[in-house]
């Protein structure tokens, strides 16, 4: 479906920027539900670079979204206004808005370079645990700021997210990630997850490729925490949790490893799943139980597809390129 | 001095119990080489069915106690053997990748279920050893830890027993060397396999009656932070290990202590994990890995 990510790219990003335009015209929940699933793709489409296609297995993508949320919260809420006039410019607004993005992008992927790099030299359940351990220090220590809002969390972020910045930000994220694990240099990450022996031997140097892989997945991840800090207006620690990095893995598991469009639909239809089961208790009471049971729901989501569809729901060539 | 040594008990008593934990994660790595993570919340199975047994049988008493912990450990060995042989075995030929995935998906199926089952708001654990504290030189120590170190410590022998003078325990150090030559030894791989399961998750269930006797308050997700913790314990004794496991539970339990009795004491949490990431930098095979070639 990729075979042209440029094409791709510049069409999505004018269809979001039709969308961010009507925007007021739209139906506020459904607005937010685009929301939530634009947020969702670039999330999942990141963490599908570090898990699916350079086969690690990462449980602390929420911890770079933190970061994420954190800085271009902070860059807006207490930096801009020290920098600007009083009643600025939109435009100026705007500008600062998308610096604060991208640095929260960087923050994050300086902190994936801090943690990648000791631990991906240590193999798959270790480096699991690394960085489930990584999610719990990054909540610990937002918790110790004060200046951040301690335990309760950063209120008052300016509502500067619309659905052309988050579309826009998918966008960026499939397209940057498409392009490169189709080039040369990115085929080292599929290399990396097919067999790191053999890829060694082939004179790819795999930890850096781990790492680069590492580093690009943390920065897109910190530009959503972005989106999502700016959208939800608050943020606090405990939103950035363990089971925030599981639906994540689940979406990316679900849409099948390294499978790019499997992943998008996945985080599209995870991310309506529990709108749908909400809309059920609204037909039925005893229903209820349903939409309140969607972690549940995941648990067992997880455990079907590992038995019965390892390849993911969306995978349907023989031979697909899925060693699980 | 005194505030050390008081500090240095309750650290003993809340390592021993890392310990009990850690010993599971380490039986389970020892043969399959996977990390179960739901072994944390059989932990939680335990407490909950120590809480259900306790409405029963007599309570505090001693001979109370010792059945409730019994029946506690036996459900719980049943609910390891089960979960094995229902999400793990059918995964034995695949990547480890997707048995960890697995495990991460019994791990919250075991605590959303246990929200729907038990509630999710903490539940009051009865007293089920009679306990009294005692002074000694300014130093007040309570009969619950002196429980908690003795339990661990007989736990401790008769796994030690088993593993080294038994026919089972041989075997299962044979299938922990090698599986499939143990295998063409006669040795029946997947019994093993359902045993160290077993006997992992009833240590799990010991850990989590003594956690629930120590802290009397049991919800749900009460297994997810000690069982993190004892994973690292596992982890930074040298997984794999049994003395190891003990060491790690016993050193990562001290320093927790220090460290909540501290100023500092709201980093707690990240201390253990900071402890894991400096050891599997500077001494990856953990602290008794490869010096002691005994694995099981």
């Amino acid at each position: 479906m990729f075979t042209r990510p440029r094409t791709w790219f510049l069409v999505t990003l004018a269809a979001s920027a039709v969308l961010g335009y009507f925007q007021n015209q739209i139906d506020p929940y459904f607005a937010d539900v685009l929301t939530r699933i634009g947020i969702n793709i670039t999330l999942a489409v990141s963490l599908n670079l570090i898990n699916g296609h350079t086969g690690q297995f990462s449980l602390g993508h929420a911890g770079f979204m933190a970061i994420g949320a954190y800085t271009a919260a902070a860059l807006t809420m207490f930096v801009g206004p020290t920098i600007f006039p009083a009643s600025p410019p939109q435009i100026l607004l705007l500008l600062w808005f998308m610096a604060a993005l991208f640095a929260g992008g960087v923050v994050a992927a300086a902190a994936g370079l801090l943690v990648g790099a000791p631990s991906l030299r240590l193999k798959g359940d270790y480096l699991a645990i690394v960085t489930l351990g990584f999610g719990q220090i990054i909540a610990v220590i937002f918790r110790n700021i004060e200046p951040l809002g301690g335990a309760l969390g950063l209120n008052g972020i300016p509502a500067y997210t619309n659905l052309f910045w988050v579309f826009a930000a998918a966008a960026l994220t499939i397209y940057v990630i498409t392009a490169m694990v189709n080039s040369t240099y990115g085929r080292g990450f599929i290399a990396t997850h097919d067999d790191e022996v053999a890829a060694e031997a082939m004179g790819i140097n795999t930890t850096r490729c781990k790492i680069v892989a590492f580093v690009i997945g943390a920065f897109f991840a910190g530009i959503a925490g972005g989106l999502y800090g700016h959208f939800t207006l608050t943020i606090n620690p405990k939103g950035f949790d363990f089971s925030r990095s599981i639906e994540i893995v689940v979406m990316v598991i679900a849409g099948g490893m390294g499978n790019t469009v499997g992943v998008i639909l996945a985080a599209v239809l995870l991310t309506l799943l529990p709108e749908g089961l909400r809309q059920l208790s609204g037909v039925s009471p005893s229903l209820h139980w349903i939409s309140e049971s969607r972690p549940l729901l995941y648990s067992i989501l997880l455990i079907g597809l590992m038995l019965l569809r390892p390849q993911g729901l969306f995978s349907f060539r023989r031979s697909a390129r899925v060693k699980v | 001095m005194t505030e050390f040594l008081q500090q240095l008990i309750n650290g003993l008593s809340v390592g021993s119990m890392y310990a009990l934990i850690a010993l599971g994660y380490t039986l389970v790595y020892g043969v399959l080489r996977f990390i179960n993570f739901a072994h944390c919340d059989v932990f939680m199975v335990g407490a909950f069915v120590g809480f259900y047994a306790g409405l029963n049988v007599h309570q505090t008493s001693w001979g109370g106690g010792v059945l409730i912990m019994i029946a506690a450990m036996l459900v719980c060995a049943a609910l390891g053997i089960v979960i094995e042989r229902l999400a793990y075995r059918p995964l034995r030929d695949r990547s480890k990748l997707s048995v960890l995935i697995t495990a991460i998906g019994v791990s919250l199926l075991l605590e959303n279920a246990g929200q729907l089952v038990f509630g999710p708001n903490p539940q009051p654990f009865p007293e089920i050893f009679p306990s009294r504290t005692f002074e000694v030189g300014g130093l007040v120590i309570s009969s619950k830890d002196i429980v908690v170190v003795i339990v661990t410590a007989s736990l401790l022998a008769i796994l030690q027993f088993i593993v080294l003078k038994t026919r089972i325990g041989t075997a299962m150090r044979a299938v922990s060397f090698n599986s499939q030559a143990a295998s063409l030894m006669g040795i029946n791989p997947n019994l093993i396999i359902s045993v160290t399961f077993g006997v992992g998750s009833a240590l799990a269930a010991a850990g989590g009656i003594l956690w629930a006797y120590k802290f009397p308050k049991i919800d749900p997700l009460m297994g997810i932070a000690p069982g993190l913790t004892a994973f690292i314990a596992a982890v930074i004794g040298g997984i794999g290990n049994i003395p190891g496991a003990a060491l790690g539970g016993l050193l990562i339990g001290i320093i927790e202590t220090f460290v909540k009795g501290s100023r500092y004491s709201t980093w707690t949490d990240a201390i253990s994990f900071l402890f894991l990431i400096l050891i599997l930098l500077f001494r990856p095979a953990g602290l008794l890995g490869k010096l002691q070639p005994e694995k099981v």
